[in-house]
């Protein structure tokens, strides 16, 4: 073949690749997480402060932490899902309330509903660092063996419970 | 060591959006320059491309407070990115590591130099070389044109 | 009322750009001479209607027409009058009419100022540029009107981006345009004489002027840019290799290329396929950058907007027209002979090392770019950044700063290495021991320092040299007389790279920055200078509010002083804080002040301070270049040989 070919050739792979990254997301950052245990942490409840919640607490049960806060906007939008997914009493649902203020954040829980079994409060935002939190909401899937199975980024929607979380929540309990 | 490669890298760098400040203080000079090599060389993962020194958004601020905390706990340089990569992912990092999913990345270009520079030396040593000349073919070409001239 | 006329302008000028692209390549095809003349008036017809169009979305902006979307969205009836200008092509289909409007211009400037060329061959031009005017217009009509309305109208504007609200971003991506937009005059050339297989000196020559003058805006406009992030920004930074930078440079790197490779071809006929691929390559950077920035395949900052439905359009015209130029590149390139052999030791390889340099630092640009694309389908994720960027760039650029200089003396055709030798060996001794002593009076010692000022000082030596040498023959007047344009045009380029390698080495190496608390009164001293801090006070302004800081500056000696307001101001309608550092500039160094936050309720700030030696010279020579782009187009060997061209065009016709 012409080696004058050579530059349509390589035109060619790069437009490929072009082209199926139109269809990828460059800004969703995927979790190192993921199979590897769920960070330790022991955080103050936020309806009872002087209590606190460990993930070694959460050690031997499949459950799922949402990060939330009062002031993320998206939070509200999935906070039907969530709220399903709670009363669904197939796993126990953690919030990480995370930077934001005690107050709004039990008003809030207030105005809207309280879906979560408890929420702990990470007011400096220093866990959430641990856990690779870089957005709210985020929502993760413990297994019983303290291991973290799947990440959620953004707002869970319907569709994804169904989809995705739910058969990886009955794979998680068989 | 870690001097020596932000001196001998050129650390040119933009922040597309308005850079936040804060006044840290140092122990010493030395953590202080190990500190700046860092947030530049973090990524703002919230940001639209941005590292943690030029970005004012919320959580660049508390990763600059982590690196920070940290230096000051007398962690290395690489302990910090270790840290920043458990949680985060190769993404965070501006500098990719040198790992198998790099190789490509980093030794390519030069792959590349080392080929075409040898392609291109080869055809140009060719060029130069003087053209050999077939003795048969020239004593018969020479007959050629003898006899060609002989039946003019 | 305007708006419908500029959108009526767009599809007229679109039918025009259609017609300008199918009758008069067909005619030069088939030889039919009434379809070939047809290209001049259309290339003028549609630069007429999409000036139109463009005057429409100027006065919807000029009138606050807010009932148009795109003005709506972009401007406000505070803004003042220049960013009401500017504001057109502020976001996503502003900027692309403005592509459109400059891709018109560059057209009619060829249709106009190509007297030399032969007709069927401009014809050809005409029409590949008229191709591509059309898939941009179809892309705006279909995709991204600007003149699409608001019903109801808003009351009031959103405003323009505060950050673009400056005179020097304003006329950043005019510059940027005629650069990388110009490209596609080269390689409109570049397609048609392939097409013709006329790839020869001739066709060098016609394309080196517009070669030039597209380089020199790009030169500027990438300039402007990184200027303007520097004063703007409040990083003291100037470059940061973020996507969109990328892909305005990666076309400058591959038009320097082209450049130094129609010179070989215009003079020795060597290197046609190198040349006429660069050609295309150049302004495929051009189209590959307009995707990257508006399809969202990669963050940015800069990114005017991230539609993937868009980017499809793009990637598709992209497929068309690179595609298609490959693939006849591919084609007729194997017919392109040259007449003459390269020896290894002569100007020719010489410049021919230089394209390779280039354009493997281009590939290692392009590389880590898309890189994280190709892992991110691998199902990874990285980021590549800076540190990858410099690394390469500089590696694979410093071979050049050497190369240069013995580019500007070795002979053409064959040299020898006893002659370059014995010519180059003093100098570059000299070099050497003159860039030991500059390095010598700088704060503390740095190799890279030092290797910096090496090249700069041996491109300016050798520089040097090649003038003497040509002017030591004859009186000053003769050689001054019979001295190309474009021989000053090389010494200039090469003078603006050493002046932009001075201030990159200087800036990058030597440069101070301090983040501190300040309360008023309080001192810092850095590299000679005492930055006192008076606190501050708060201003209404326009369409925003600022909170200004005041810093007296003053030399250790007491023979400077100066006083600098750094600013934080809150744009009344988008409410972004935006921060305005003070400067004092110099040409030897700035000085930089940044305003960070409030720290404490006794009127500390945190705030930034830095010292940045000989950064002026970034810019400097970058200027330098551009001027030297500017004598090397305006060489009259260009435009003397119209009598001579034309009589040998017919014999090459039978060709196509």
């Amino acid at each position: 073949m012409s080696r004058f070919a050579l530059p349509l050739v390589v035109f060619v792979l790069m437009v490929g690749l072009l082209g199926y990254g139109l269809r990828l997301d460059p800004k969703k950052v995927p979790s190192p997480l993921i199979d590897k245990p769920a960070p330790e942490f022991s955080l103050s409840m936020l309806a009872t402060p002087s209590r606190q919640l460990s993930t070694k607490d959460m050690l031997g049960q499949v459950w799922v932490l949402n990060v939330w806060a009062s002031w993320c906007v998206s939070c509200r939008a999935e906070h039907a899902v969530i709220t399903a997914l709670a009363n669904k009493n197939l796993v126990t649902v953690v919030g990480l309330n995370y930077k934001d203020e005690p107050g709004d954040a039990t008003r809030w829980l207030e105005q809207f509903g309280n879906p979560y079994a408890t929420s702990v409060i990470d007011q400096d935002g220093r866990v959430g660092i641990d856990w690779g939190v870089y957005g709210v909401p985020e929502t993760f899937v413990i297994g019983a063996d303290g291991m973290i199975k799947y990440k959620h980024i953004g707002p869970v929607t319907h569709e994804s419970l169904e989809q995705t979380i739910m058969p990886i929540l009955k794979e998680l309990k068989s | 060591m870690k001097r020596l490669l932000l001196l001998f890298v050129f650390s040119l760098w933009v922040a597309p959006m308005q850079a936040a400040i804060e006044a840290y203080q140092f122990d010493s000079p030395e953590m202080e320059a190990d500190y700046n090599q860092l947030i530049d060389e973090l990524r703002c993962l919230v940001c639209q491309n941005q590292n943690l020194s030029g970005s004012d958004a919320d959580l660049a601020r508390d990763l600059r407070r982590e690196t920070y905390q940290m230096l000051q706990q007398g962690k290395s340089q690489q302990e910090v990115v270790d840290f920043m990569v458990a949680r985060y992912g190769d993404f965070v990092l501006y500098r990719p590591q040198f790992q198998s999913n790099t190789y490509l990345l980093w030794l390519g270009p030069f792959l590349l130099l080392v080929l075409v520079l040898y392609l291109v030396v080869r055809w140009l040593r060719a060029a130069d070389k003087p053209v050999e000349v077939d003795a048969a073919a020239m004593a018969e070409a020479k007959q050629l044109l003898e006899d060609n001239e002989s039946h003019k | 009322m305007i708006p419908e006329l500029g959108q009526f302008a767009l599809i007229i000028a679109l039918c025009v750009a259609f017609t300008q692209a199918v009758v008069p390549l067909a005619g030069a095809g088939l030889g039919v001479q009434r379809w070939i003349v047809l290209a001049v008036p259309a290339a003028l017809a549609q630069l007429l209607f999409v000036g139109i169009a463009y005057a429409c979305l100027t006065w919807a902006f000029l009138s606050n027409d807010f009932s148009v979307l795109y003005v709506a969205k972009n401007s406000n009836s505070l803004l003042p009058l220049i960013y009401k200008i500017s504001g057109v092509w502020g976001a996503h289909e502003g900027s692309l009419l403005l592509w459109s409007l400059v891709l018109a211009l560059w057209t009619g400037a060829v249709a106009l100022f190509t007297p030399n060329v032969p007709r069927v061959m401009r014809a050809r031009v005409l029409a590949i540029l008229g191709l591509v005017s059309c898939g941009f217009l179809l892309f705006i009509i279909v995709t991204s009107n600007p003149f699409e309305r608001l019903l109801p109208a808003a009351a009031q504007g959103s405003d323009l981006n505060p950050l673009l609200q400056d005179i020097g971003l304003a006329i950043h991506p005019p510059m940027l345009y005629l650069g990388y937009v110009g490209f596609s005059v080269a390689f409109a050339f570049s397609i048609a004489a392939l097409i013709s297989g006329q790839v020869d000196s001739a066709w060098a020559r016609w394309s080196r002027p517009w070669t030039n003058v597209a380089w020199l805006f790009l030169t500027l406009g990438i300039a402007l840019g990184s200027w303007w992030a520097y004063y703007e920004l409040g990083w003291g930074g100037w470059w940061f290799w973020d996507p969109v930078e990328n892909a305005s440079f990666m076309p400058w790197i591959v038009g320097t290329a082209l450049m130094h490779s129609l010179a070989i071809t215009e003079k020795r006929g060597s290197f046609k396929a190198w040349t006429a691929l660069l050609a295309i390559f150049a302004f495929a950077l051009s189209l590959l950058g307009t995707f990257l920035v508006r399809s969202g395949v990669l963050t940015s900052v800069h990114a005017f907007a991230s539609d993937p439905e868009r980017g499809v359009f793009i990637l598709g015209f992209l497929v068309l027209v690179v595609g298609g130029s490959l693939t006849l590149f591919a084609w007729r390139a194997p017919l392109l002979r040259s007449a003459v052999q390269t020896r290894l030791l002569s100007r020719d390889s010489a410049l021919l090392a230089n394209n390779i340099f280039l354009t493997v630092a281009c590939s290692a640009i392009l590389l880590g770019t898309l890189y994280p694309i190709a892992i991110d389908a691998m199902g990874g994720k990285i980021s590549v950044g800076p540190p990858y960027f410099n690394l390469m760039f500089l590696t694979l650029t410093a071979p050049l700063g050497v190369l240069i200089g013995i580019g500007m003396l070795i002979r053409w055709k064959s040299d020898s290495l006893e002659r370059l030798g014995a010519k180059l060996k003093i100098p570059a001794l000299v070099v050497l021991v003159l860039a030991l002593l500059i390095s010598l009076t700088l704060p503390y010692w740095i190799w890279t320092a030092y290797l910096g000022i090496a090249m700069a000082l041996w491109i300016a030596v050798t520089a040097g040299m090649a003038i003497y040498e040509r002017f030591h023959h004859r009186s000053l007047l003769s050689t001054l007389r019979s001295t190309p344009a474009g021989f000053y045009g090389m010494l200039l380029g090469h003078l603006g790279i050493a002046v932009f390698i001075v201030g990159v080495t200087l800036t990058s190496l030597y440069n101070q920055e301090k983040d501190l608390r300040m309360a008023p009164g309080d001192v810092y001293k850095v590299a000679g200078y005492e930055f006192t801090f008076h606190g501050v006070r708060d201003f209404n302004i326009d369409n925003y509010v600022a909170t200004r800081g005041g810093f007296t500056v003053r030399s250790e000696e007491g023979d400077f002083k100066v006083d600098l307001f750094p600013e934080k101001r809150v744009y009344l309608v988008q409410t972004m804080p935006m921060t305005e550092a003070a400067i004092d500039a110099g040409l030897t160094r700035d000085l930089f002040i940044a305003l960070g936050e409030p720290l404490d309720k006794e009127g500390a700030w945190a705030v930034r301070i830095y010292y940045k030696p000989f950064i002026r010279w970034i810019w400097l020579g970058a200027i330098i270049m551009a001027l030297g782009g500017l004598f090397a187009a305006s060489d009259r060997r260009y435009r003397r040989l119209a009598r001579s061209t034309s009589s040998s065009s017919t014999g090459v016709e039978q060709l196509s």
